[in-house]
């Protein structure tokens, strides 16, 4: 094939949104686990929320939320071709990414410290509703960190190539695809929110 | 290989045209047709390896007792030769190898939407596939656990799930992205005047595939992420003592497994719908509707996985939807028997190989989905449920559904790629000897499995000697025929003879390019002005 | 259909600043009504104010307001499949 390969920008953003899909599915599956055994708990799951740290997970949100008005804030100046916003915008999505992580880091260190985890003595003598709960807790929260760490490696990736103006405001997809990647991100975690850290 | 080119030697095509050469023209290549090719070999050789475990196995149940292996290694063997027929082979296999090398043409398209994505789609699934291999011989050896990984036993041998299952993912990733692919394409590379309601009924039956592709893969896909995680982490989540329910785990795998059989179907239902009409001369009877059925199914598909729960201990209120929901799924298949049927009526039919395998599916698959009703009715679902009955029912529906139209499809469109065909009797015989071992082979299970005698199991009570006899017979005279099948066709490519634009004067695009297709396939992009069954209107007699 | 620059829709900073402000004002009112309202009664009322968050995100953030018909559709078509598998599940979990 000669010349460079076809570009169709609406067929590259519904390629991304169906992979969005794929990943909606994807956590779907761990939210119908907590749906089912949230019918089948409720007074455990509900002492399991009161040991998730509340402080942490709210400063989280917010953290995740800002970093998704960045990102956003991105598409906007790459169309209107302020190319050092754009990097700008982009490094503080990024950053907000890394201080999610390091409060992550904080949070299980306290919380494996305190003795939950998977299989630890405590939760594994403890009534089963509330293992159940911390299982499902690391699990979703951990396969969540993993997408941050993702989404914020695309980014940065995605920074680089627009300070080497290969992302620019005549050719942008891959830029906003990340970006509708990292609310995505974003989208996942408003809904962990309420169901691990405020249900009460 | 000198052979491979005779045929393309004087003719300029994709086989030749890009000029490069060699390993990495083909292992880096983004032509969805090379990639085509890349898949159809690399899925056939999984096939081949899984017949053979299969041959092995109905050698095992000839006679009661151990004949030639011992209960550990049986429990492997039924375990590997489903992941692979199922991961390795169909589910990959359809959409990767005749999804990439026909529905680009069919629509009229140079390629795919995101020819690099599909290349990587394909790594992706041999990286999978080397992963599945490499637990097979390492740590504590092929899982035992059947294709299924149900827990707890899942979490509790010591054999190489994880490993395995961690395979699988990659593999089950692979096909979420030639999925996505694959809308895109459809939805955006359209050529002019291929209107929804021109496409070829093929690209129909890939369209729903790939919906199902996208939205049912990804539990598969967090389902064996749990497996892994309950055997690493102690996560207890299906463990009653640590507050978990087994049940929840079945779920969520056949929440995938099931809808996964439609990805294994609606691409062979395609290509009957390709073939019937070309080979009885007439245009497909309810294009419209069966283009809605292949809709229908993969949606309908998706609501009916707890009919494989009926003796999990479920509850009764949901063994009454899924039953009820079961009996649905199956009018749309019916939709589509009964317009294959009507096509052929008054036609000017000639049974030729593709056309053989195509009215054989037909028959094959009624009775697969008949007794799939058996199966569906939870009331006579609790005598035959994870009984012989079971395996003859999927093996109709699977083996002589979908893949006797991948042997149907192979005959029907390899020879528009290697400018060359098959003799036609000793195809016929083949067919012949194939339908005859197969029916041999899977009729006595289900009539075993009425009787009593269990799946999965390594030995069985001495009444049930006979029919399994005559099963592994039979199975020997389906594998003879396999193998002339193979011999024939892949001789024909290779050396047989050669053939023109459009054999089979048929009305679909994919016939009005040269044979082979060039690299870019059009030279000009296509202005379709009439359907692809209209023989009349694409000039053919 | 090459390039960006035809189907270009920009939304402005400003908006997208007073959708983050709702977006923290919900996060603050979920965080009082769970602390206010002991019992899980409240999942409903979390879920939904989660729901709107989500709406807010994919509409703004995401541009999903300013996409066609057949991306809307098909998000509408995604999610309701994965309704459909907890709500077959819970006809399980529900009647045991």
């Amino acid at each position: 094939m000669s010349g460079p390969l076809h570009k169709d920008y609406v067929g590259a953003k519904l390629g991304m949104w169906l992979f969005l899909f794929t990943e909606l599915l994807l956590f779907g599956g761990l939210f119908l686990l907590y749906g089912a055994y949230l019918a089948r708990y409720p007074q455990e799951f509900g002492a399991g929320g009161k040991e998730m740290h509340l402080g942490f997970g709210t400063l989280n949100t917010v953290i995740l939320i800002t970093s998704s008005l960045l990102a956003a804030m991105a598409v906007t100046a790459i169309q209107r071709d302020e190319r050092h916003r754009v990097i700008g915008l982009l490094g503080g999505t990024v950053l907000c990414a890394a201080v999610f992580l390091f409060n992550k880091y904080l949070e299980w260190s306290a919380e494996i410290g305190s003795g939950i985890y998977p299989g630890s003595p405590r939760v594994v003598t403890g009534p089963p509703g509330e293992s159940v709960f911390y299982s499902l807790y690391y699990l979703t929260v951990g396969l969540h960190g993993l997408h941050v760490l993702i989404g914020g490696a695309f980014l940065t990736l995605v920074a680089v190539r627009v300070q080497r103006r290969t992302i620019h405001a005549g050719n942008y997809v891959l830029l906003e695809n990340c970006a509708l990647y990292w609310h995505l991100v974003d989208l996942i975690w408003i809904f962990i929110f309420p169901l691990y850290y405020l249900i009460l | 290989m000198t052979s491979l080119y005779q045929a393309t030697k004087d003719t300029i095509s994709f086989w030749n045209d890009t000029g490069k050469t060699g390993i990495t023209s083909w292992i880096f290549s983004t032509d969805h047709k090379r990639i085509g090719l890349l898949y159809f070999y690399s899925v056939f050789f999984f096939f081949l390896i899984a017949v053979l475990l299969g041959v092995l196995l109905r050698i095992e149940l000839m006679a009661p007792g151990r004949t030639i292996m011992g209960p550990q290694t049986y429990n492997g063997i039924f375990t590997v030769h489903g992941v692979l027929m199922i991961f390795l082979f169909i589910i990959p296999g359809f959409p990767g190898a005749f999804g990439n090398l026909i529905m680009p043409l069919q629509i009229g398209a140079r390629d795919v939407s995101f020819p690099r994505l599909n290349l990587f789609s394909w790594w992706l699934f041999i990286f999978g596939a080397g992963i599945i291999i490499t637990s097979l011989f390492t740590g504590g050896g092929p899982p035992d656990t059947g294709w299924t990984f149900y827990v707890p036993f899942s979490e509790r041998t010591g054999t190489n799930v994880s490993l395995a299952v961690f395979g699988v993912f990659a593999v089950g990733f692979s096909s979420i992205l030639t999925g996505l692919n694959f809308v895109t394409t459809i939805h955006r590379l359209r050529a002019e005047g291929m209107t929804w309601g021109r496409l070829p009924l093929f690209v129909w039956s890939i369209y729903a595939t790939a919906w199902v592709q996208i939205l049912a893969t990804p539990i598969l896909g967090i389902t064996l992420v749990l497996i892994i995680a309950e055997r690493f982490l102690g996560t207890g989540l299906f463990d009653p003592a640590r507050g978990g329910d087994p049940i929840m785990y079945q779920h969520l795998f056949w929440i995938y497994s099931h809808p996964a059989v439609y990805i294994m179907i609606l691409p062979g239902m395609g290509i009957i719908s390709e073939i019937i009409p070309v080979f009885a001369r007439k245009p497909i009877f309810g294009y419209k509707m069966i283009a809605f059925s292949s809709l229908a199914i993969a949606g309908a598909g998706s609501l009916v996985w707890g009919h494989h729960m009926f003796t999990s201990g479920m509850s009764d209120m949901a063994i009454l939807v899924f039953s009820f929901l079961t009996f649905v799924v199956a009018i749309p298949s019916a939709i589509k028997v009964f317009n294959w049927v009507s096509t052929l009526y008054r036609g000017s039919i000639s049974l030729e190989a593709p056309m053989l395998f195509s009215l054989s599916f037909i028959f094959l698959f009624s009775i697969g989905g008949l007794t799939g009703l058996i199966l569906g009715a939870a009331a006579t679902d609790i005598h035959v449920h994870d009984t012989h009955f079971v395996v003859g029912h999927f093996h109709y529906v699977i083996f002589g559904g979908a893949v006797f139209a991948f042997l149907g499809a192979m005959h029907y469109w390899l020879p528009k790629f290697y400018g060359r065909r098959y003799a036609e009797k000793p195809a016929i015989v083949a067919w012949a000897l194939m339908f005859v071992g197969f029916n041999i082979t899977y009729f006595t299970m289900m009539v075993l499995g009425m009787e009593g005698m269990p799946r999965r199991y390594y030995d069985y009570l001495p009444e049930f000697a006979p029919l399994n006899m005559v099963s592994t017979i039979g199975s020997w005279i389906l594998v003879s025929g396999l193998a002339l099948l193979l011999v024939n066709l892949f001789r024909g490519l290779f050396k047989g003879e050669p053939i023109g634009r459009n054999p089979w004067e048929a009305a679909t695009l994919e016939w009005t390019v040269q044979t082979p297709p060039r690299t870019e396939n059009f030279e000009e992009e296509p202005v379709v002005t009439h359907g692809p069954y209209d023989f009349k209107g694409a000039g053919i007699p | 259909m090459t390039g960006g620059n035809s189907e270009q829709h920009i939304v402005g900073y400003g908006k997208l600043t007073t959708v983050w402000l709702g977006l923290l004002a919900l996060t603050a009112l979920t965080v009082w009504v769970a602390r206010h309202n002991v019992g899980i009664s409240h999942v409903w009322g979390s879920l939904a104010i989660a729901v709107t968050k989500g709406g807010l995100v994919i509409a703004f953030f995401m541009h999903m307001k300013y996409e066609g018909r057949l991306l809307r559709w098909l998000l509408f078509f995604a999610l309701a499949v994965l309704a459909i598998f907890i709500g077959l599940t819970f006809f399980d979990v529900l009647y045991r």
